[in-house]
């Protein structure tokens, strides 16, 4: 087999990974004696040793309940929320920090999203349009929305490759649409989706934008100005920081004239029986304590991410898909799923000898984590009329020698299924 | 690597290659779906039940080298069996892949079943074993909704 992979000039050197790599400690461990390669992180990322540090700091030296205490305790926790809220102003590139709240994830802001401007905004014969390639949690919210208010889901289609039809998309676009919510990148096909000109087309139908920028976040720099996008939702986990916390951005004009999304403390200034008098942004969107380690932590990850700069991300992870791609569709009886045009660190296949699953816990005896199923993705399973994929999804610290394992955890598979 | 050679034994294999009793049944007493959405497993399992017999059993599906050998090996280990005597073996067999305690059964009372026993050093794959059994169960109490191993 073929390993020699000579980089090119923006490129990390192998040693400059090793390095990264070493900063991961769930990286150094072995599974059934075969060192742990980790293919998985379309579904969580692993943390640095200075997401751990950060969060270990907080618990030992900071916590206290933020925006209430008078004592320096509190000073020193609502200090550190606050500035980890400036961090992912600056890394998303946020006109303000009152355009950045705080959810616990993704799903969790988009969520929001549709609890607030969607039951505010839609009515009888409206329409929310999304797309085939959508996870689940950027379908469901709408789903339950439009059935409270008569409104209706629409789906861009995508082709075969797994792009979205631009065409058919311009064709939905309408007087009823409300919003257009999509994946910025696919987390079961890899796709990179023309987000600034799905935008555009939509904006031209003064409807606004969100992006469920998931995958997106630690894969390419992201300026929600630049991009012009309305709404714009994260996790923590998938960007090297801690589970439990994401981001939605929202333009303030927008989220100003939103209602609120939960009641309760901090999401207040002044409460009687008769009246609330709800908080200013973007605390007006952050009932109860929030999950400050996992905020702090988040700012930390931001920071990492930050400093190894988008650029060389981009060059290491694009070398890695070109060598990946070229290395699966070498093996007779494999196929990949999801041949976009632009394309992001995921790939998803299927053998003709195994099943996904079988194919996922061979792979596991040989230290290889990938996903096998569904990926929250059922429509586009259904799409390539495949009942489940599995999936090889890298990361600033995977190697080429990573999926030299992998083609030879698929060789073994296949040897088995003969 | 042993596990991995008790879990894919030449049996299940072999089942998986070329399920028995592979087919949609016409005449059909009972049917049920099964489904497991963690690995997108369905199958559909058709009984023919004559008095407190089991006449005869067939399945039609997609899935893991599991859940499709479990049910080939099951469709073999049923006919012919009375529906308490399925009930019955279904729980052994549920005990054998889940409980640490469960004795592995002989050959003889268990037959090809017994080459499932792998399983049990792999609990996420319990569900695509079982998914047949759940599955099976559910069309003899007459249920009609989709069984879903989550």
């Amino acid at each position: 087999m073929d390993t020699v992979h000579s980089p090119g000039e923006t490129e990390l050197l192998p040693a400059d990974i090793e390095a990264i790599r070493r900063e991961f400690p769930v990286l150094q461990q072995e599974f059934y004696g075969k060192p742990l390669t980790y293919l998985d992180n379309a579904a969580t990322t692993q943390k640095p040793q200075v997401v751990i540090d950060r969060l270990k700091r907080y618990y030992e030296q900071e916590n206290a309940n933020v925006h209430r205490a008078v004592y320096s305790l509190g000073e020193l926790s609502s200090k550190a929320f606050e500035d980890s809220r400036i961090i992912a102003q600056k890394f998303l590139n946020a006109a303000s920090e009152k355009e950045i709240i705080f959810t616990s994830g993704t799903t969790d802001a988009i969520n929001l999203v549709a609890a607030t401007f969607g039951r505010a905004n839609l009515g009888p014969g409206d329409e929310v349009i999304i797309s085939a390639m959508e996870h689940h949690s950027n379908i469901v919210p709408w789903q339950i929305v439009c059935e409270e208010k008569g409104a209706r889901l629409r789906v861009i289609p995508i082709d075969d490759r797994g792009d979205l039809i631009l065409e058919e998309y311009e064709k939905l676009l309408s007087p009823r649409t409300k919003l257009v919510s999509v994946v910025y990148i696919s987390n079961s096909l890899g796709t990179i989706n023309p987000v600034k000109k799905v935008i555009e087309l939509a904006h031209a139908h003064g409807v606004p934008v969100l992006l469920d920028g998931a995958q997106a976040v630690s894969h390419l720099p992201v300026d929600v100005q630049e991009l012009d996008c309305d709404f714009f939702a994260l996790s923590g986990h998938k960007v090297f920081g801690p589970t439990g916390i994401g981001v939605l951005y929202g333009k303030e004009a927008l989220l100003e004239a939103m209602p609120p999304y939960r009641g309760g403390g901090d999401m207040i200034l002044s409460v009687t029986f008769e009246k609330t008098t709800y908080n200013d942004l973007p605390f007006k969107f952050e009932a109860g304590t929030p999950n400050i380690a996992g905020a702090i932590g988040l700012g930390a990850a931001l920071n990492y991410v930050m400093s190894l700069g988008f650029e060389k991300i981009a060059a290491h992870e694009s070398a890695l898909l070109d060598y990946a791609t070229e290395q699966l569709d070498a093996i007779d009886g494999l196929r990949i799923i999801g041949t976009a045009r632009e394309k992001a660190g995921v790939i998803s296949f299927v053998l003709d000898s195994a099943h996904p699953h079988d194919v996922g816990t061979i792979l596991d005896h040989e230290g290889v984590a990938i996903r096998t199923g569904h990926h929250c993705t059922q429509p586009v399973m259904e799409r390539f009329c495949v009942p489940a994929t599995s999936r090889a999804s890298f990361s600033i610290y995977n190697t080429f020698e990573d999926f030299d394992r992998l083609v030879q955890g698929i060789r073994k598979v296949q040897k088995v299924f003969g | 690597m042993d596990e991995l050679r008790d879990l894919y034994q030449e049996i299940i294999l072999d089942h998986n290659k070329n399920p028995k009793n592979f087919h949609v049944m016409e005449d059909a007493t009972h049917k049920s779906d099964g489904h497991n959405p963690l690995c997108g497993d369905r199958l559909t399992v058709y009984l023919h039940v004559d008095g407190d017999r089991i006449t005869d059993v067939s399945f039609q599906g997609s899935g893991c080298a599991i859940s499709k050998a479990s049910a080939s090996v099951m469709t073999t280990a049923l006919k012919g069996k009375t529906v308490e005597e399925a009930r019955e073996l279904f729980h052994k067999f549920q005990d054998m892949l889940t409980r640490e305690d469960a004795a592995i059964p002989d050959l003889d009372e268990f037959g090809q079943l017994a080459a499932f026993a792998g399983v049990r050093e792999f609990p996420v794959r319990v569900k695509c074993a079982t998914l047949s059994w759940h599955t099976t169960m559910a069309a003899l109490d007459d249920e009609n909704e989709i069984v879903s191993t989550e």
